[in-house]
């Protein structure tokens, strides 16, 4: 079950959500995972752990790839956010999303759009990895479906269309 | 002629771009106007009488809505195989989990702390925890004797080979309770009208499974109850029958609220309630010549169930029934026996019963063959069922099968033997030792015995005016790709392109009972039936004259358009026949236990590092005939996976009980692998076509999660020459272990609290 913060002043909190401004009036504790799903409606970040364990509600923020469950919205205020829906609309980085249909990288597709996010980070960061970098790259996501072969596969295969454009 | 070869090729998962794009539709993204949260108040003892109820100060009782067992409408319990688990406790708890009382409230945050205020007096009853406990019927706290169900298999006389034998070998076995740990713990969506009546939306596996409990649970005839799958976020078994009791709970708030109620679990409630894997005791006695074979054996395989029977007396039957795994045992007699106990009760997991089993003969195989001074591959050649034999059960093994051919390829291509030697010159120094193991071993596909008859499954094919077709079945789609290799049989049936066909969402209003997903049936028994249903369909615009015996994909359009404008829908339905030669005797237990089995032989490399006592899988090849594979991607995808979990199963997942409770409920401290823990898993398949199942497939699912346990501690044992015979085999259970060996009257003991 969710824990409230301290319910009482709700203050509007603003930050960029793939490139638009958004405000949102949760609590300031609330969890920045909550708010883009139900006051934001951006249902394609997911929980599955609550605790920060298994990556599941990954977003970029500012870049920086995070557990939106461990979040506090107050701390998203002036920052720019990534979810999933902000990479499917984004010419570059849409290609992880292909490459992970096509390599058998989802099945269940519950940890796909954190995933898809810790890919994005980690090409970003390093543009060709090799296998063991995409290991740790993806070391903070679980996948209880796939044992994350494939979707090794689909993130070199990204990164090689990447380099080739 | 549309696409060629649909059926074998790698197309394109047919919701994976919804769940690329994060689009896909779970059911936790799901909101109903006016919709209220539930939450579920839950026994803290493992055993006891309800004394008294009362709700604490510091909550506006009047807010919420409360419902408890007297708001049931028809029987308070979850119809399955038996009635005996009550939705809600009326009077007495038989495990820690078990829920008493619902509530609902239309902010979510305010549910945590009403549950926690809801105070239940209960008069503790003495507990059972453990299957020796429970064996032992001091507390008799299910049926007469603690008993679900037992089952016996005799084959020949075992009793007159004891004393023709060269060697007698004894081994005990055991495996402990595993948490599927789908990613999307579970959840569902109740409505409620009087016209309509219950409508749930959820996580689940089995929506007929689902029907039947909402119909005795809310006293409701089966037009007034619709059950419709969501998107699932994985499932591995989890999902096919604790599903049943959270769409009660929503159901029953939804009824008194008279609003839609969503109930999610968190990670902690789904861990702590939910179903786990079966833990099991194998004890086996072998009779042996001098020559390494079996002369016969007896096997004594027992399950602890949990509370509840559930679907223990089935999974009980799969793994009594592949107990004697890929040997000829000319005589043995193998008793299965699942118990109860105060702990929530345990359910279906990949496998079901059969990688317990397994691992306890793959392991006393290994024994065996150090008695009598031979090698593990010895000793399986030595074994293997041939064609011509028979299994425990008497089912005759088919001209295709090859077991030697398997082995002999599975060396080869993971280098066992050289590695062995290897390794075994390189172990001398160091303080990272290094080993190999293997396991040869068989999974059935389908429904056990009679049961694909019992299920009677119907699927059904449906044409639209576009030319589109849709197939219409309550198998699901929740990782494995059901929703895909299902389109590919009947677009390959039909002679249509893989895009012209569609699945309809599960929706019991909607779609005929295809039976459960469960069993690796649903490529082999429901594909099948929607291979006959699309030939239907076609013979039907052929007898209609609007069809040649061949057409083309616009051609098939057209007729559809013809014949609908004329006669209005065009739908086929196929039934399940069961083959005539299939023979079956329930109450012995002997004959056709399966439509087909799937064959393997795995192998595994590990490294142990005698600093952090940790064992590394450095390599693993998975070589397997499942018969026709029909999507390569997918099926590589479940062999994969089934081994990453099986992995998981042999040396990391353990579940920490205290006191009959999951005390380690959380993904932080219940492992497993993650992105850095997996060797490379080489796949690769032998295939023979299999007649019982669609374009010759056999079922894949679930054989993966059996080889590898037991493969990777033979290689720990080899690395080490420490017998591992339980598992989880942790480090600390390896330093134990180890420490033992070095001084043998140091008695070591595990920790206190782990069962």
């Amino acid at each position: 079950m969710r824990e409230p913060g301290k319910a009482s002043a709700r203050s509007p909190l603003s930050f960029s959500v793939n490139g638009e401004t958004r405000r949102a009036t949760a609590p300031p504790m609330s969890r920045l995972l909550d708010v883009l799903r139900d006051e934001l409606g951006l249902t394609g970040t997911k929980e599955g752990c609550g605790e920060g364990e298994c990556g599941s509600c990954a977003v970029l923020m500012d870049g920086l790839l995070v557990n939106s469950c461990l979040v506090p919205v107050l701390e998203a205020a002036g920052t720019k956010i990534t979810t999933i829906e902000g990479i499917t609309h984004d010419e570059q980085w849409r290609e992880v999303q292909a490459a992970f249909l096509e390599c058998g990288g989802a099945q269940c597709g519950i940890c796909t759009p954190g995933m898809v996010l810790a890919t994005v980070e980690l090409l970003r960061k390093n543009a060709l990895p090799t296998d063991e970098e995409i290991r740790e790259g993806l070391a903070g996501n679980l996948c209880r479906c796939t044992g994350y072969l494939h979707i090794f596969k689909a993130v070199a295969k990204a990164a090689r269309r990447n380099r080739a454009r | 002629m549309g696409d060629k070869h649909i059926v074998g090729a790698a197309v394109p998962r047919k919701e994976g771009r919804d769940k690329v794009t994060g689009a896909a539709r779970y059911v936790d993204d799901m909101t109903l106007p006016g919709m209220l949260y539930g939450a579920t108040v839950r026994s803290r003892v493992p055993r006891g009488r309800i004394k008294k109820i009362s709700f604490g100060a510091g909550v506006n009782w009047d807010e919420f809505v409360i419902v408890t067992a007297k708001d049931i409408p028809g029987k308070n319990c979850i119809a399955l195989i038996l009635e005996d688990q009550p939705c809600l406790a009326a009077e007495f708890v038989n495990h820690q989990e078990e829920p008493i009382l619902l509530l609902a409230h239309a902010e979510r945050h305010k549910l945590w702390k009403a549950v926690a205020a809801v105070d239940i007096e209960v008069e503790e009853l003495p507990a059972v925890l453990a299957i020796e406990d429970s064996e032992q019927r001091r507390e008799i706290i299910w049926g007469t004797d603690n008993i679900f169900k037992t089952f016996l298999i005799e084959k020949g006389q075992v009793d007159g080979v004891w004393a023709k034998a060269a060697h007698i070998v004894e081994g005990e076995y055991f495996t402990g309770a595993q948490e599927q740990l789908y990613i999307e713990n579970n959840g569902m969506i109740a409505a409620y009208d009087e016209q309509h009546g219950i409508t749930v939306w959820g996580s689940l596996q089995c929506p007929y499974y689902l029907h039947k409990a909402l119909m005795a649970l809310c006293g409701l005839p089966e037009e007034k109850v619709r059950v419709v799958q969501m998107e699932t976020g994985g499932a591995f078994g989890g999902k096919e029958e604790y599903p049943s009791m959270i769409a009660g709970h929503a159901a029953l708030l939804a009824r008194k609220s008279g609003r839609p109620v969503k109930i999610i679990y968190d990670r902690a409630e789904d861990m702590a309630a939910t179903t786990k894997r079966h833990p099991s005791r194998t004890r086996h006695r072998t009779a042996v010549d001098a020559h390494g074979k079996i002369l016969g054996g007896e096997i004594e395989f027992t399950i602890d169930g949990g509370a509840y029977a559930t679907l223990s007396a089935v999974v009980l039957s799969r793994g009594t029934i592949h107990a004697g795994g890929a040997y000829h045992w000319p005589n043995v007699r193998i008793r299965g026996k699942a118990v109860a106990t105060n702990i929530p009760p345990h359910g279906a997991f990949r496998g079901f019963g059969a990688p317990q089993s397994l691992f306890a003969l793959e392991r006393h195989m290994d024994r065996i063959a150090q008695v009598l001074g031979i090698s593990p591959v010895e000793i399986r050649r030595r074994n293997f069922l041939r064609p011509g034999q028979t299994t425990t059960t008497e089912q005759l093994v088919g001209a295709e099968t090859n077991l030697e051919h398997l082995l002999d390829r599975a060396l080869k291509l993971s280098q066992y033997e050289e590695k062995k030697k290897l390794f075994a010159l390189a172990n001398k120094s160091g303080n990272v030792k290094r080993g190999m193991g293997l396991a040869t071993f068989l999974h059935g596909a389908g429904f056990t015995g009679s049961g694909e008859r019992y299920l009677d499954s119907v699927a059904g094919v449906e044409a639209r005016t576009d030319g589109s077709v849709w197939v219409l079945v309550s198998s699901t789609e929740f990782g494995q790709g059901t929703n895909t290799v299902l389109c590919q049989i009947a677009a390959e049936a039909l002679g249509l392109r893989f895009a012209d066909v569609s699945i309809a969402q599960p929706d019991t209003r909607a779609v005929p009972n295809s039976g459960p997903t469960v069993a690796s049936r649903t490529v082999m028994v429901v594909g099948k039936l929607v291979q006959s249903a699309a030939l239907g369909l076609q013979q039907t615009l052929v007898a209609a004259g609007l069809l040649g015996e061949k057409s083309t994909p616009d051609e098939f359009r057209v007729a559809c358009t013809e014949y609908i404008a004329k006669r209005g829908a065009l739908r086929s339905y196929a039934r399940y026949q069961a083959p005539s030669d299939v023979f079956w005797d329930d109450q012995k237990y002997r004959g056709e236990a399966y439509a087909a089995f799937a064959w393997a032989a795995y192998v595994a490399e590990v490294a142990v590092d005698l600093t952090t006592y940790e064992t590394t899988v450095k390599d693993f090849v998975a070589l397997q005939e499942v018969g026709k594979v029909l999507h390569p991607l997918l099926a590589e995808g479940q062999i994969v996976g089934g081994v990453a979990q099986a992995i998981g199963f042999a040396l990391y997942e353990k579940v920490i009980w205290r006191n009959g409770r999951m005390v380690n409920n959380q993904m932080t401290n219940y492992i497993m692998p993650g992105a850095t823990d997996l060797p490379p898993i080489r796949v690769y398949f032998e295939e023979f076509g299999n007649p019982h199942g669609a374009y010759g497939a056999k079922g894949i699912g679930e054989l993966p999660m059996d080889g590898p346990a037991p493969a990777i501690i033979s290689a720990l044992e080899d690395a080490t020459g420490v017998r591992g015979s339980s598992i989880p085999f942790l480090p600390e259970d390896l330093f134990a272990a180890m420490r033992e060996k070095a001084n043998p009257e140091t008695v070591t003991t595990q920790a206190g609290e782990s069962a």
